[in-house]
């Protein structure tokens, strides 16, 4: 469910005007030659955009890649994509807000997604949320949000944590990813989709006799 | 039967292009460029392969679409993989990164199209990761680039992650979001192949379908074709997930018994557990249930069953659980992901959501249902997209087939409130006082 703020006396939400002053002016292209931008995510972005026959192709990289500076699409962050791709901040938010991955306010640096959709629910996806809420226990760098399908149902009920897919697990398994986390060292590791052999008889060599530990080094 | 895609996938260091040049890799690429680009096109056509993205679209007639004309023209391959239920392009891009990339280049020279891209989920980092490298041993063994193999052609392949978007899997959507923008859906027509990725003609497919290409040019279309029965030809991996023992990606021959994938290939439900009804294809899908186990695995019987294959992922619902959970989570998903562009699909999804929270909760009335279903059919055919047909189709159907369960549940939950029984429908019309 969205937390939207309501109101007793009707929707107006602080804020819900903001974009629609008629006395204030749409925000131009910020000058790059004023807008500070970190040497390494400038080279970054323009790097994406020369991969692409029209530079704008590189919208998403960019925001991807500004994030990882800044933690969140902050404004600043905005104010830089859009001054280093010469194009508006307005249109970079717009792009901003319409994807999951990009956060639109600050969160902690450790990202876990629990997939809660339908094949990971049918097994206790929403259980696991709750049980790593409870693991991580209001901790302010824990980012856990409840994520759509995220395409690896065979180790349901799963969760990507900081982008490395683990499942199946169990409620008992959260207190251990929070820790794994905390210490810093590799997620889950004997969970982990890399190592995860295919399901179909077909996929095995020597008769199943291989690991596929060794698949993705 | 023959594994074409998942043959010994698991083999260490497949996704080196060491490893599979020495399982014959690369050699379809180097017979495809000897061959003249409309011998190419005929042996796809013959092949009679269907996309395997969903839609199910004859991967030779998209091809023929793309035309001639010396200009540029595009290639992207759909690794967005939203579809919930699905995952087996997850595990073809992570094990056997090559082989989409081999597939990509014969279908980029049969259309000739000089610039190519992976679109792939932002949330699949391992397999982008993977793809990268690929990508990169390919361009450095002249697989890609300038002048491939001496061939005097050209092709340029970029990598571009996403960023969390169920509609990014929806190709117009997709091309937006490619051009970076938000991921709306564009109006058809013009179709892709004649207005698509920077209003050039483009073609794009599903990771499964380009990955198959290989083995087509191998084996030569009509070979291909004998794999699976009549207008389903070849092989499909299919993701089955829910409730079943062994979870998890097979690869089938088209029209299979479908009792046989369930129960066979993935153990179905639980000791003591029957299955109650399951998705053929994708949450998208409308549901069958334990009664129609014994239809073939194909796309004629599945449409004929007033269902469809889909994007081939068979999601089990055991009798343990509640319809109006499962209908209430798909509601919420394709509420969630709806682009907001079409009012029946960014309404219907929103409306649809909130009186299944009604029917959860028990303020509903049996009344409510009928409303549920008369929205699904508002939706179904009036959206630039299938994203509300999406939602429309599989709740609508299940509405349909376990209404007593819907019916009894409302009563339940009202009894529970303290709402009382349900009152009995009106014999007469309701006076009006105004």
């Amino acid at each position: 469910m969205t937390d939207v703020t309501r109101f007793t006396h009707g929707s107006r939400i602080p804020g819900w005007d903001d974009s629609v002053d008629p006395n204030k002016a749409p925000a131009g292209i910020p000058d790059l030659a004023t807008t500070p931008v970190p040497a390494e995510l400038r080279e970054e972005i323009q790097a994406e955009m020369a991969k692409y026959p029209v530079f704008r192709s590189a919208l998403i990289p960019a925001l991807h890649a500004a994030q990882r500076v800044h933690g969140w699409c902050s404004p600043e962050a905005i104010e830089q994509v859009a001054a280093v791709m010469g194009i508006t901040p307005g249109e970079v938010a717009a792009v901003a807000t319409f994807y999951d991955m990009f956060e639109t306010k600050p969160v902690g640096t450790q990202t876990i997604y629990v997939c809660t959709n339908i094949s990971c629910s049918l097994r206790g996806g929403p259980k696991i949320l709750e049980a790593m809420r409870a693991a991580a226990d209001g901790d302010a760098d824990f980012n856990i949000r409840a994520f759509e399908c995220l395409g690896a149902c065979d180790m349901a009920p799963m969760a990507s944590v900081n982008g490395e897919f683990v499942g199946p697990l169990a409620e008992s398994d959260c207190a251990q990813i929070v820790a794994d986390l905390k210490g810093g060292g590799e997620v889950l590791a004997a969970k982990q989709l890399r190592v995860r052999p295919c399901a179909d008889e077909a996929g095995r060599v020597d008769g199943g006799q291989t690991t596929t530990s060794e698949v993705t080094q | 039967m023959s594994a074409i895609l998942f043959d010994r996938i698991d083999e260490p260091g497949l996704n080196d292009i060491a490893t599979y040049e020495r399982r014959g890799g690369y050699e379809a690429l180097r017979k495809a460029l000897a061959q003249p680009r409309e011998g190419l096109l005929e042996e796809l056509k013959a092949s009679g392969l269907r996309g395997r993205g969903g839609a199910g679209f004859p991967l030779g007639m998209k091809a023929s679409f793309i035309p001639g004309a010396d200009i540029d023209k595009y290639l992207v391959c759909n690794a967005d993989e939203s579809e919930p239920g699905t995952f087996k392009d997850r595990e073809l891009m992570q094990k056997n990164p090559h082989m989409l990339i081999e597939g990509m280049i014969i279908a980029a020279f049969t259309v000739g199209a000089n610039r190519s891209f992976i679109y792939i989920r932002g949330e699949y980092v391992l397999q982008a990761d993977v793809l990268e490298q690929a990508i990169a041993q390919a361009k450095a063994a002249g697989f890609l680039g300038e002048n491939i193999l001496d061939s005097g052609f050209s092709l340029d392949l970029v990598l571009h992650r996403g960023a969390g978007a169920y509609i990014c899997g929806e190709e117009t959507g997709l091309l937006d979001s490619l051009e970076g923008k938000r991921g709306n859906p564009r109006l058809k027509p013009p179709f892709p192949a004649n207005q698509g990725l920077f209003q050039g003609p483009t073609l794009i497919n599903n990771v499964e379908t380009l990955a198959t290409i290989p083995a087509i040019i191998r084996m030569g279309g009509s070979e291909y074709a004998k794999l699976g029965i009549e207008n389903s030809a070849g092989t499909k991996l299919v993701s089955v997930s829910g409730n079943v023992q062994r979870p998890g990606n097979y690869e089938i021959e088209l029209g299979m018994s479908s009792r046989d994938i369930i129960f066979g290939l993935a153990g179905g439900p639980d000791e003591g557990r029957e299955v109650k009804f399951w998705f053929p294809g994708g949450s998208s899908s409308p549901v069958l249930t334990a009664a129609d186990l014994d239809i073939t695995y194909d796309f004629d019987a599945m449409a004929k069953a007033g269902t469809m294959l889909g994007s081939g992922a068979i999601i089990v619902v055991d009798d343990s659980n509640s319809v109006v959970d499962v209908a209430l989570t798909l509601a919420s998903f394709y509420k969630h992901e709806s682009c907001g562009k079409c009012t029946p699909c960014r309404e219907g999804t929103n409306w649809t959501v909130k009186m299944l929270q009604r029917v959860q909760s028990g303020e509903a009335t049996p009344m409510d249902l009928d409303i549920i279903a008369s929205v699904q059919e508002q939706i179904i055919g009036n959206c630039l997209c299938v994203l509300g047909d999406a939602m429309a189709m599989p709740v609508g159907s299940l509405v349909a087939k376990f209404r007593p369960e819907f019916e009894s549940h409302i009563e339940a939950a009202r009894e529970r409130n303290g709402l009382g029984l349900t009152p009995p429908p009106a014999s007469e019309e309701p006076v009006l006082s105004l």
